[in-house]
């Protein structure tokens, strides 16, 4: 395949603007396969929702529903699908880098290899991680804290469909135009106007600035649920460690979050209407660029990271059958880890040549963070020790997240020292690196979240055996696939290469891309896992409180009514379900009539208007951008004439609910 | 073990009890306020991530005009009052709003918009001007700083009198009630904030670079 970039000529027409047919890449089979794959597919959901008459129901109970439960599992479902684009990707670049050594070329021409990396990152950063620990953050967190919904619902349904839209646009960008070719960051002067002119680079910002709108606005939302939505009693030193874990996250994404909204915004400008904040000339400085894109993306590490530690806290104590370990010390150390991981962005640029002094404050605070980490994991240790630990799947992901994470974590000090970042800057053993933390950390949490709260969420198990498989092949697959990078990387292979004259390296390559292979099946595990789990609900059906848990999640119903709780809870310390459950407790039949939002449309039309505008945007189809942008203020600001938003569920109907969870 | 009926009222160990109704809105006050400032607080960082591109790109001036060249006091300080009044006549209308005087509080957001709307106005002109004499946004770093720490802020103030025209129509439709109020209160923290803002422009940008 020829490796030279087919760039069509820039046009410019005032319908279209710069969107040619010349931009549908019909010349590429691997892009054509995924369209028709995706369009047969397509078309058979579409069938078959017709068929069974799903339209209406999915449009009434999901896509306009404002209910938090229904919400976080919509994030999961997101996740999960991005997480097949973004694997795709990273099997994509595995395959080219086990063929591409000694002269050969590999099946990837550099200008598609180019995006497929970026791609990866992206999704698997925007849409796959922050959409899972978003997901569970919604779904968990208002249940543990006893409230019955988040504290703004409407904006919680807003803020997914804005991440949707985001998401949407970066998958658009497979089949009209291209992506950026930048790196998952886009360092400028790469990314600005005069060395990314196609739409690519343009796909990239405005589908982080879409879905970053709804990750900022999620973020006010459960933190204004944590301070003002708890149950009565509930002091903040009460709550289970996963909702401290949620405060201290979204703290962070709203510290953080705006400061990249401001960098890609002056970014866009640059690209846009020729300002010189990042460009070689007219006073420009991209140091400054990278400096603010990695004062958020230190502490966005903490975002994806923090609430997993939260996951493991809640698994490794129920499973041990013990409170947990050290309470006050995980919040604190948290809170620790919250100030510091403001305090070491430099440490992603030591060779910027910033000077051994700066170099130097930036590695010890770096180093540091290792402490409050530190004492996490030995809180989770002497959890265990001497607990009745139960070996169950989520335990098994905890325990391989404990051994896996250790090992990224101590990588990561070691290129805290700023004269062996300089050898290893850009390496792969980086790469190794973050995927020993971000896949040790994220996934074996996101894995291990859905296995412990599926019951909750559904009233079912998921199978035993389908778990566990999944487990030894995420977890074999993993060392598979990344202790070969930490060796290439000390050997010195670049980060993003496409091809590499040393054949040396290609065993290596080779060991990698057979654990992508491993890690494959374990995905595939996970949908089987699914698909058999669903199959077999009644026999997998479960009580309220399948695993014998202490947090109160676990004291409403599988799956919880619309209203989570029949009552109000009054908390009178920690682990108030444990306690309940000594006291043998059982709801009252006392009901009374119950406050509730009302469903609405709003937030979805919002988040089209959005997608709207990101498209005509990057095809500088300006008159489309104008119409979405007044039909969002439209839609907005009607919205706020609308005065009637909640209802109340009369005592009959919670009667009958809570009369049919008794029975099931 | 026997059942505790969690409805009952608590004895000092007992079980947990439950508030009888209402349980969405009854013991909890309105999260409103406190998201709102929560929000406040992070497009307060989008202004300060601007202030600081600033203050690193503010010297770069391209071989272009710099500040002493462009910026004129006088106008900057009528402005500046215009946006400082503004935040008194809000104060007093959220007063008359206490007192539950419609007509008093609508009066005082007409003129709280008219002084917004002069503000833009001149925004607006300077804007003009510097574009028209050379001195546009892409002339070089410094102006490109400067263009859009105060355009956002500009930008910030246009959203504000946007929302309270639709606040103006909302309470004529429906008055002083309690969710109206709520809004009334919002609009306010985000109008002195702004005034907050502008006053860490004025400062900054203009005043500073003046010496």
């Amino acid at each position: 395949m020829s490796t030279e970039q087919i760039q069509p000529a820039e046009t410019f027409s005032p319908i279209f603007g710069r969107l040619t047919l010349d931009w549908i890449p019909y010349h590429e089979p691997i892009l054509i396969g995924t369209f028709a794959g995706i369009a047969f597919g397509g078309l058979v959901v579409l069938v078959l929702m017709t068929y069974f008459r799903l339209w209406m129901p999915l449009w009434k109970n999901w896509v306009t529903s404002v209910d938090h439960k229904k919400i976080g599992i919509m994030y999961m479902v997101l996740g999960f699908i991005m997480l097949i684009r973004g694997f795709a990707d990273a099997l994509m670049m595995r395959a080219q880098q086990a063929m591409a050594a000694g002269g050969a070329e590999g099946y990837l021409p550099p200008h598609h290899f180019d995006q497929v990396f970026t791609a990866h990152g992206v999704i698997m950063i925007f849409f796959v991680a922050m959409v899972f620990v978003t997901g569970i953050m919604n779904y968990v967190m208002p249940l543990q804290i006893g409230a019955r919904d988040v504290a703004f619902p409407f904006l919680n349904n807003f803020s997914f469909w804005m991440t949707v839209a985001g998401a949407l646009l970066v998958n658009v960008s497979l089949f009209i135009g291209e992506f950026g070719r930048v790196g998952w960051l886009a360092f400028p002067p790469l990314s600005g106007p005069s060395f990314s002119t196609g739409p690519g680079m343009d796909y990239y910002l405005w589908s982080l600035q879409i879905a970053g709108v709804g990750t900022t606005l999620s973020g006010i939302n459960l933190i204004a649920t944590i301070l003002k939505m708890r149950a009565p009693g509930m002091k903040l030193m009460d709550m289970p460690i996963f909702a401290w874990t949620t405060l201290i996250t979204n703290v962070l994404i709203v510290v953080a979050f705006p400061v990249l909204t401001a960098t890609l915004a002056l970014l866009t400008l640059d690209r846009y209407l020729g300002f010189h904040f990042f460009t070689n000339d007219f006073g420009g400085n991209a140091m400054m660029y990278i400096n603010l894109i990695w004062i958020w993306g230190h502490p966005e590490v903490y975002i994806l990271i923090i609430p997993c530690f939260g996951v493991f806290s809640e698994i490794v104590s129920t499973f041990s059958g013990k409170p947990i370990f050290g309470y006050k010390t995980m919040v604190w150390a948290t809170a620790c880890i919250m100030i510091l991981s403001f305090v070491v962005w430099l440490h992603h640029f030591f060779t910027m040549g910033s000077g051994a002094n700066v170099n130097t404050f930036f590695g010890i605070t770096t180093m540091i963070i290792a402490v409050p980490t530190g004492v996490k994991i030995f809180n989770w240790l002497f959890t265990m020790y001497k607990g009745k630990v139960r070996l169950e799947v989520p335990m098994l992901w905890t325990i391989g997240f404990l051994i896996t994470f250790t090992i990224g974590g101590m990588t990561g000090v070691l290129l805290a020292v700023p004269p062996v970042d300089f050898q290893l800057h850009n390496t792969l053993f980086l790469i190794a690196h973050f995927h020993n933390v971000i896949i040790g950390g994220v996934v074996f949490a996101v894995y291990a979240a859905v296995t412990y709260w599926w019951p909750k969420a559904f009233g079912f198990r998921l199978s035993e055996k389908w778990g566990r498989r999944s487990f030894w092949f995420w977890f074999t697959g993993f060392y598979f696939a990344f202790m070969p990078l930490y060796a290439l990387g000390l050997m010195g292979a670049t980060r993003r290469v496409n091809m590499y004259p040393d054949a040396g390296w290609q065993p290596y390559f080779i060991v990698a891309a057979f654990g992508a292979f491993l890690i494959l099946l374990g995905i595939v595990s996970t949908f089987i896992n699914f698909y058999v789990s669903i199959m077999n609900r009644k026999a997998l059906a479960c009580g309220n409180d399948p695993w014998d848990a202490r947090t109160l999640e676990w004291a409403t119903q599988s799956p919880p009514a619309p209203y989570n709780f029949p009552q109000d809870i009054t908390v009178r310390g920690r682990e108030e379900f444990w306690r309940m459950k000594q006291e043998g407790f059982s709801w009252s039949t006392n009901y009374a009539p119950i406050h509730m939002p009302k469903g609405t449309a709003t937030g979805v039309l919002l988040a089209a208007g959005a997608l709207v505008f990101g498209f005509a945007m990057v095809w500088y189809i300006w008159w489309l951008a104008l119409l979405s942008f007044l039909g969002m203020l439209v839609i907005g600001i009607g919205h706020t004439f609308n005065y009637n938003r909640d209802y109340y569920i009369p005592v009959d109907e919670v009667a009958a609910t809570e009369a049919k969870g008794a029975m099931a | 073990m026997s059942p505790l009926d969690v409805t009952q009222p608590a004895p000092a160990t007992g079980a947990g009890a439950a508030a009888g109704h209402d349980a969405h809105g009854g013991h909890h006050a309105s999260p409103t306020p406190i998201g709102f400032w929560i929000y406040l607080m992070s497009d307060c960082i989008i202004f300060g991530a601007l202030f600081a591109t600033y203050a690193v790109l503010g010297y770069n001036y391209a071989g272009g005009p710099g500040p002493k060249d462009l910026f004129e006091p006088g106008f900057v300080a009528v402005e500046t009052a215009l946006l400082l009044f503004s935040s008194i006549t809000f104060g007093l209308g959220m007063l008359q709003a206490d007192k539950g005087r419609l007509n008093g509080t609508l009066m005082w957001l007409v003129v709280t918009g008219l002084l917004g709307a002069g503000f833009i106005a001149m925004e607006i002109y300077e804007f003009r001007h510097l574009i028209h004499i050379g001195a546009g946004p892409d002339r070089s770093a410094f102006l490109s700083a400067f263009f859009v720490l105060v355009g956002t802020h500009g930008l910030h103030v246009t959203g504000g009198l946007i929302w309270l025209i639709t606040l103006v129509i909302q309470l004529r439709m429906h008055g002083l009630i309690g969710a109206n109020m709520r809004r009334l209160g919002t609009l306010s923290m985000f109008w002195h904030f702004l005034d907050l803002v502008w006053i860490g422009v004025f400062s900054f940008v203009y005043l500073v670079r003046l010496i």
